[in-house]
Formats: C-alpha cells, sequence, structure tokens
C-alpha cells in the first residue's frame, strides 16, 4: 500500500490549499481534490488541513468520514463504483460487477493487493436511462456490457490514466423523449432578466405568485411564497444585521442540484443541455429576494459537468448576466458559485445541503428556525430544485398566467420526469400536471407494466390497480422518478434494494433512523434469506411507524415507505417468502458452530446441532 | 401578561426563546430525555423527548414553546414508541451494565427503567467497538456510546477544547477524538474537564472512581429518572 511522507503530502496540499483560501467552507472541496491526488485522505493531510483552516482536527475527520467519495483508507488507484440501483440491477449490474471483479481478482468492497484497483457499489448515479451505470474515479461509465469491462480491465491493467480512455466509454445522452413549454422552446439567455428588470422585482414576485408555480424537489412548497418569506427575512448574527453595501441583510439563492433520489437524472438533463435556463432562474430569483451571491450544490456523481457549467457560467459573465450591473443595472450584482457534492443522499435535504455548502458533515438541522431566516452562515437563504428555477426563468419571460394555464388548478406547469426500468424508450418525459399513469406507461412503452415507483423509494409504489391516477401535487406528487416494472419483477426485491439504499445513506444523526433502518434492512434480509416469519411483518410495520413519526428529517420519515407499500400492495410478494413458523431465530446457531468445527477438524454429528 | 402552553392537560408558563423542554422542567413536568441537559444547547438527536404538539410529533428539547400549542407528552403512544427508541440504543451498543461501573447512575438505564423495558426486544447487533485506555484519569468504551454528543458540546462551548467529535455515518457512526494517534491521551482532556463529566452513560468514565456507592444504592436503584431530573439535581 502506499506510503506517504509528511513533506510529499505538503507538497501536494500547497497548491490546494493556496487555491481554495481560508474559508472554512472550502473543506469538502479541498478533500476531494485531496481524495483525487491519493486515492484516500491520509491522516497528515488532515493535520495539515485542519491547521489550515484553524479548525480542529476532529471536524475535518468527521467531514472526512460521512462522504461516501471519501475515505479515510486507500481505495484503488482506480476506483469502480457500480450504480446500485433497482433499475442498475434489473439490468444485470451484480453479474457484471462479479464478472469484473473476477477478471481483476479483487473481491467486492476490497482493494487488490497491488493497491491498483477496488470494485464496490454505490448508490444510484442518475444514468438509470442508460444503465448498468458506473463512476470509475468518479467519471460516470454508461451502458456497461460484458465486452465493455473486458476493456475497461484491459485499460486498467495497462495503467491507462483514466482522461485517455476512449470517450465513447463516457457518453451520456440526454434522451429527452417529450418536450414541453420548458424543454421545447429555448429561452434567448437574458430575456428573462430583461423581463423583470422591465417589470420590477416586486411585480415579477406577483407574477410567480399567479403563476402558483410550487418546488419540484418534491415537498411541494409554493416558490413565490418561499421567495417572500426570505426577502422579508432579517437575519440576525450576534444582535446585529449583516447588509450589503444596499443596506439589505445579506441573502442567498441555492441550486438544489443533489438530484440523489434513485431513478432521478432529469436535473442532469437540464444542466447538461438547458444550463442557461437554471442559471437565469437563479438571477430571476436573486433579484426578487435581493441576494448577491448564489450556489449551485451539484451532486458529486455530477462531476463530470463541473467543467461544463463553469464556462458557463463565465459566458455569461462575459455577456452580462452575471457579475456587477447585470444587463446595465447599477447596482444589481450576483455571480453563482458551484459546490460539488460528495456521496450523500441526505445532502439534498435542504439543511443538509447548507451545513455541507458550508464545509461541514452534511447533518440536517433543527428545524425551527428553517432556511429562509436563517440559512447559509445564519443568514436568509432560498434553496430551489433545479426544474424549480428552470420554471421560475420561464416565468419570469412569459408572465405567470401563461404557466398557471398548463396542468391542473393546484398542480400548474409542466413537470419532468425521468422514466426508467422496463419500458421501451426510458429517458426525460415532460408532462402538463395531471397526465395519468397510463397514459405515460403507453408512450414510453412499457412492457406489461405491474407496478411503477412513483418518485423514488422515498415516494409511492403504485400497483397495476392505480395506473389510472394523475401526476399531480393533490394525487401522485413526485420529484421526478418513474420506475417502470413488469410482471416477471419481484416486488419483495424492489423494497429490498430501496431499504439498503435507506440505511447505507442514513446520516446516523437520530435514533429512530440510524438504528430502525438498520434493523429495517436486517429483517428484509432475514426475509430474503428464506427465514422470514409473520412476526417479522408484525416488526416491519411498527418500525415503519417509528421511523415516520420520529424521525428527524425526510430520509428517516419516508425510508419505511417501499416496505408498507409492499405489504399493503404485494402481500403475495413477500407471504411466499415467509416460514411456516411463527418464530424463527435471526440467528443460525449450527452455522454459528462451523468455526468451531473447521478449528478443531471435527465434522462427527456431536458437532453439529 | 405570561405566555402558556398546555401540556397534557396543564396550563404550563413559558418565555419567550423557551423550548416545549424547557417550560415542562422549570414546571416540573418530565418528558424523557436523554441527549438533552439543560446546561447545554439543545441537540434534538435521541428523539426521545418527542411530544405530539397539535397532532404532529416533535422534539421537544429543541422545539420553540408557543401560544396555543396542546402538548401531548405522557400518554401511552408516545411512551411506547420512547421505549423502541430506547430499546434501539441498547441493541445498537453493547451494553453489559452488570459489568458496567455506571450502572444504578446511568440515564440509559433510568429511562429503561422509567418506560418499562423488560427485554431488549429487537436482535442484538454487537458490533466491534474500540475501548481506548490510553488516557491516565479517563476511560473511553466506545460499546456504550448512544451519539448524544453531550461530551462534543461540552467540550466545545465549555472547556473550548475541541477534543471530540464524530465521524463515519449512519449505523456505522463513530464517536472519534482529537488525535493524530486517535487516542484519548494524546489529546488535552482532563479528568476535571467538564467533558470528563457529562457522559449519560457509562461511555466515558473518571479513572479510579470505581464503585464509590455500591450497586445497589446508586440513583436509579432509589429513585426513578423522573424525580431525579425534574427535581433539578442533573447526573
Ligand atoms: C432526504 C432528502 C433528500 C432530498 N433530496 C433532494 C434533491 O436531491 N433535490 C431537491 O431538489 N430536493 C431534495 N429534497 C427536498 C429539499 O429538502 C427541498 O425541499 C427542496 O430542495 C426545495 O426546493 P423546491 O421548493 O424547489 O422543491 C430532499 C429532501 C430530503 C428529506
Ligand atoms: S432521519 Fe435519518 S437522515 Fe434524517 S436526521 Fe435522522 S438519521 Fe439523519
Ligand atoms: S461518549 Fe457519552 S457523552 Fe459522548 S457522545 Fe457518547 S454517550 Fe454521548
Ligand atoms: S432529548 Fe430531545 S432529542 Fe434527545
Ligand atoms: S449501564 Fe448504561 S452504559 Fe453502562
Amino acid at each position: 500500500m502506499q506510503q506517504f511522507e509528511f513533506s510529499d503530502i505538503s507538497r501536494m496540499l500547497t497548491p490546494i490549499l493556496a487555491r481554495h483560501g481560508g474559508d472554512a467552507s472550502r473543506l469538502l472541496q479541498v478533500l476531494l481534490e485531496v481524495q483525487d491526488a491519493c486515492h484516500t485522505i491520509p491522516s497528515e493531510a488532515i493535520d495539515h488541513i485542519a491547521a489550515h483552516f484553524d479548525v480542529p482536527r476532529v471536524n475535518v475527520e468527521g467531514v472526512a468520514g460521512f462522504y461516501s467519495f471519501l475515505s479515510t483508507r486507500p481505495v484503488g488507484e482506480y476506483r469502480m463504483l457500480f450504480s446500485g440501483n433497482i433499475t442498475d440491477q434489473m439490468l444485470g449490474k451484480d453479474d457484471l460487477m462479479q464478472y469484473l471483479c473476477n477478471k481483476l481478482w479483487v473481491e467486492p468492497g476490497k482493494v487488490s493487493e497491488d493497491g491498483l484497483v477496488s470494485v464496490d457499489s454505490t448508490s444510484c448515479t442518475g444514468m438509470c436511462d442508460q444503465g448498468p451505470a458506473a463512476l470509475v474515479n468518479g467519471w460516470p461509465l454508461t451502458s456497461l456490457d460484458q465486452n465493455r469491462l473486458d476493456l475497461i480491465c484491459e485499460l486498467i491493467r495497462s495503467r491507462k490514466p483514466v482522461a485517455e480512455w476512449p470517450p465513447m466509454l463516457f457518453e451520456v445522452v440526454d434522451n429527452i423523449r417529450r418536450s414541453d413549454a420548458l424543454l421545447g422552446e429555448p429561452l434567448v439567455p437574458g430575456n428573462g432578466i430583461r423581463a423583470v428588470l422591465t417589470r420590477g422585482a416586486k411585480e415579477t414576485l406577483a407574477e410567480m405568485d399567479k403563476s402558483n408555480l410550487r418546488g419540484r424537489g418534491g415537498a411541494g412548497f409554493k416558490t413565490a411564497s418561499k421567495w417572500s418569506f426570505c426577502h422579508a427575512a432579517i437575519a440576525e448574527e450576534e444582535g446585529s444585521v449583516i447588509c450589503d453595501i444596499n443596506g439589505h441583510p445579506e441573502r442567498y439563492i441555492v441550486c438544489n442540484a443533489d438530484e440523489g433520489e434513485p431513478g432521478t437524472f432529469k436535473d442532469r438533463v437540464l444542466l447538461n443541455s438547458y444550463a442557461d435556463l437554471v442559471f437565469e432562474g437563479m438571477t430571476v430569483g436573486a433579484r426578487v429576494v435581493g441576494a448577491s451571491k448564489g450556489f449551485l450544490y451539484l451532486r458529486g456523481e455530477y462531476r463530470y459537468l463541473l467543467e461544463p457549467l463553469e464556462k458557463g457560467l463565465q459566458k455569461r459573465r462575459e455577456a452580462g448576466l452575471l457579475g456587477d450591473n447585470i444587463l446595465g443595472k447599477a447596482g444589481f450584482s450576483f455571480d453563482i458559485e458551484i459546490h460539488l457534492g460528495a456521496g450523500a443522499y441526505i445532502c439534498g435535504e435542504e439543511s443538509a445541503l447548507i451545513e455541507s455548502l458550508e464545509g461541514k458533515r452534511g447533518r440536517p438541522r433543527n428545524r425551527p428556525p428553517f432556511p429562509v431566516t436563517h440559512g447559509y452562515k445564519g443568514r436568509p437563504t432560498v434553496v430551489d430544485n433545479v426544474e424549480t428555477f428552470a420554471c421560475a426563468a420561464k416565468i419570469a419571460e412569459k408572465g405567470g398566467a401563461w404557466f398557471a394555464a398548463m396542468g391542473t388548478a393546484q398542480s400548474t406547469g409542466t413537470k419532468l420526469l425521468s422514466i426508467s426500468g422496463d419500458c421501451a424508450s426510458p429517458g426525460i418525459y415532460e408532462y402538463p400536471f395531471g397526465v395519468t399513469v397510463r397514459q405515460i406507461l403507453a408512450d414510453c412503452g412499457a412492457r406489461d407494466p405491474y407496478a411503477v415507483q412513483v418518485s423514488g423509494p422515498s415516494g409511492a409504489m403504485i400497483s397495476w390497480k392505480e395506473f389510472d391516477r394523475k401526476i399531480a401535487f393533490e394525487d401522485l406528487p413526485t420529484a421526478g422518478a418513474f420506475m417502470v416494472f413488469q410482471r416477471k419483477r419481484d416486488p419483495f426485491q424492489i423494497a429490498l434494494n430501496f431499504v439498503h439504499f435507506f440505511a447505507h445513506e442514513s446520516c446516523g444523526f437520530c435514533t429512530p433512523c440510524r438504528v430502525g433502518t438498520e434493523l429495517q434492512k436486517k429483517i428484509m434480509d432475514k426475509i430474503a434469506s428464506g427465514h422470514g416469519t409473520a412476526s417479522d411483518l408484525e416488526e416491519l410495520k411498527s418500525l415503519g411507524h417509528i421511523l415516520k413519526t420520529m424521525s428527524h428529517c425526510g430520509l428517516g420519515s419516508s425510508a419505511a415507505n417501499p416496505v408498507l407499500d409492499m405489504l399493503e400492495k404485494f402481500p403475495d410478494a413477500y407471504e411466499r417468502k415467509l416460514k411456516e413458523l411463527a418464530f424463527e431465530p435471526a440467528f443460525d446457531l449450527d452455522g454459528a458452530l462451523e468455526t468451531a468445527r473447521k478449528i478443531t477438524g471435527r465434522d462427527d454429528d456431536w458437532a453439529h446441532l | 401578561m405570561s405566555k402558556n402552553i398546555i401540556i397534557d392537560g396543564l396550563t404550563v408558563p413559558f418565555q419567550e426563546g423557551q423550548t416545549i423542554m424547557d417550560a415542562a422542567m422549570a414546571a416540573g413536568l418530565y418528558i424523557p430525555h436523554l441527549c438533552h441537559n439543560p446546561e447545554f444547547k439543545p441537540h434534538g438527536s435521541c428523539k426521545l423527548c418527542t411530544v405530539n404538539v397539535n397532532g404532529r410529533n416533535v422534539a421537544s428539547c429543541t422545539m420553540p414553546a408557543a401560544e396555543g400549542q396542546q402538548v401531548l407528552n405522557d400518554i401511552a403512544e408516545l411512551n411506547a414508541e420512547r421505549l423502541a427508541l430506547t430499546q434501539m440504543l441498547f441493541v445498537e451498543g453493547n451494553h453489559l451494565c452488570p459489568a458496567c461501573e455506571k450502572s444504578g447512575n446511568c440515564n440509559l438505564q433510568g429511562v429503561a427503567y422509567y418506560l418499562g423495558m423488560m427485554s431488549p426486544h429487537y436482535n442484538h447487533f454487537y458490533p466491534a467497538r474500540e475501548v481506548d485506555a490510553s488516557h491516565p484519569d479517563i476511560l473511553l468504551d466506545r460499546n456504550r456510546c448512544i451519539y448524544c454528543e453531550l461530551c462534543v458540546r461540552a467540550s466545545r462551548d465549555v472547556d473550548g477544547k475541541n477534543v471530540f467529535g464524530l465521524t463515519d455515518r449512519g449505523i456505522m457512526t463513530r464517536l472519534i477524538v482529537n488525535a493524530t494517534s486517535g487516542l484519548l491521551g494524546d489529546t488535552s482532556l482532563a479528568a476535571t474537564d467538564k467533558a470528563a463529566q457529562v457522559c449519560p452513560t457509562g461511555a466515558l468514565l473518571v479513572k479510579r472512581k470505581g464503585f464509590a456507592v455500591p450497586i445497589g444504592s446508586r440513583i436509579f436503584d432509589r429513585h426513578t429518572i423522573k424525580d431525579v431530573q425534574t427535581g433539578g439535581s442533573h447526573e
């Protein structure tokens, strides 16, 4: 294994630290670069970084341990992380991963003896429409099959730098299958902002209000209300109000591009092909609430979009759409900084996201106070989803009435769906709200559909009996995931996958979720291995109740949804897996004696139970 | 005019800035809790103090009291859920109470008694956790840690030392100390520090104080945690 001398570490760190400056909010960004350079976060580097930012060592170690993509133990020089979503599994992920491991002589989850390669699973990487997918040193690999893995094996064995691998391995396509108001007609960059400047900020807020736009990140909070709360908020820090040059309290606009919900990939497409629309929406928001600084929190899995997005920002600066005196308006200053995540679903939760932006462990805050009054660095902060900002830009340009005319009364406008699973044409579909599941299934060429997971593991699993339900906040609310399952799929396996996801992503802060998600996983594993009994079902139900009612944040409170939906809607799925017995121990007594038998070399009857 | 909330039918006055827990404590009402200690900034992680406010569950130690709140606290449903959380805390660690110096003075035991816990109910996780005896005066036994972060808060906010922190996440969460070696003996922690006194369980113990009070005559052998914690004595 690679050893690092202190002088090497400091030589490696000096330019990184110089580039990021002294504000501790850059900590996570620094750690990402160290991980890239060393394939681990060496202990000496932790000391060095702590000294640089003047924070305790425990804080740096705490952050280094929190995020999946950072590791305090070395990973392979080539780190292959297979996307573990159920859609990747259905496309053969498990076999492919084993195939690669066999070829490279490495066990899943371990590092090869020469330190060259490690292979493991990771949570959904957002490539469900072109899976099975993986990340190699953070770069997305799509449409994997044995041929591609053979090639990858060769590249790794010959130690070819990832930057020199054939580009075709990294091809990510948009797969836009249905466009409507948002994706249909492109916005001329600047037109949204121009409309705001002509109309006025207050009047634009009124248009937002009229549009009845609701947040696209899942919770469906009315965007105009959020913006006006933030505008009205006074941030207090040690009793004094921190103001910008115009005497306004400092405020922030944050775009939530964490997109961690398995099965969701519409923000990926917006950021890839409609980034101007998103930046424009953020600038409109900045004008309305009076913010001069914005952040885009980009999930680590989308690191490959960082450079193109930076270029996009630069272009906007050059066009006078970002920076000082935007479009010539004196005093209208706004700029956007991109922060990378590092593999933590919880960082999509808005207050955990803010903690992460501040360079900390992504742990949800106690609320109240809410981010709109006490957000980033304690100041009023708007956190909105990527798609919400895209809608806002369109509303700024075309007005609230135009937007409100689409969709349903309670769910205006359109919604981007990320469709994957058992269908002929996976990809992005934009529909006006109110569309039925049945219509969507027909459009995407679903094959013998049996169930659909709407809005990912934290959403709802609906059965074929519910296909006439509508995508809308008042019926089936969704953050965008739409995973199709055909009849031959086993709903139990789907729930099992999701239960593992939640246990892996729990931040560990609160008891119900930290322990409850793990208990849920253990019981589901027990049933999967053929040892389940009727009492386990009761246990799952009562755990579900505790997760729902006692958890600190939305992760814990929705972590039981997949199990509860399965129990309610797909009883066959688990009943045939249960033992007749009322009680079956979770612990295999005879199996536990195996080690003793090996040591003593016995295998007679008396050595068995 | 003073402001009031209603807890289990009782009118409880509060001052602006107080939490529901603060108001209850001031009124001598007991809400089970583990990560809360009135001397420190509320944390909100154990969730034992969960109460129902106007139909919604919230952690009473972090929720500001506000006029019009109808709070349910000592009701069967909540106590059953608190019991389940307590059992979760027991099975996720390794709590061999008969062999623990804190036994009888341990708040985790105290709430378990109060909530009528007769068994751990869930299967034990038997995690492999590290014991750190490197410090001359203080023992850190991670087997008993419940991640309440009281030591973290005390060290940071009172001692000004930042000796403790958490790393990793989810069920893998771990208590770490501020030393390159990872050992408590290499930190600046002193036995007189607040951080060495606040642990609600036997995870952090001052050495050579063993069994000064015999088991059977200890705090929760003689009193309920409710009486102890509403009497203002915070062990
Ligand atoms: C565990 C968890 C994960 C979340 N992940 C995301 C996410 O990836 N993207 C997102 O926009 N919102 C996510 N949210 C919702 C955010 O907390 C927040 O409501 C949203 O960003 C607000 O934006 P909106 O009003 O535009 O929807 C998540 C919430 C929870 C509880
Ligand atoms: S519910 Fe889960 S993710 Fe949310 S704070 Fe609790 S442990 Fe963390
Ligand atoms: S050591 Fe004690 S005080 Fe510190 S987090 Fe663990 S249980 Fe809490
Ligand atoms: S005492 Fe309130 S959450 Fe622990
Ligand atoms: S008796 Fe509670 S931790 Fe030892």
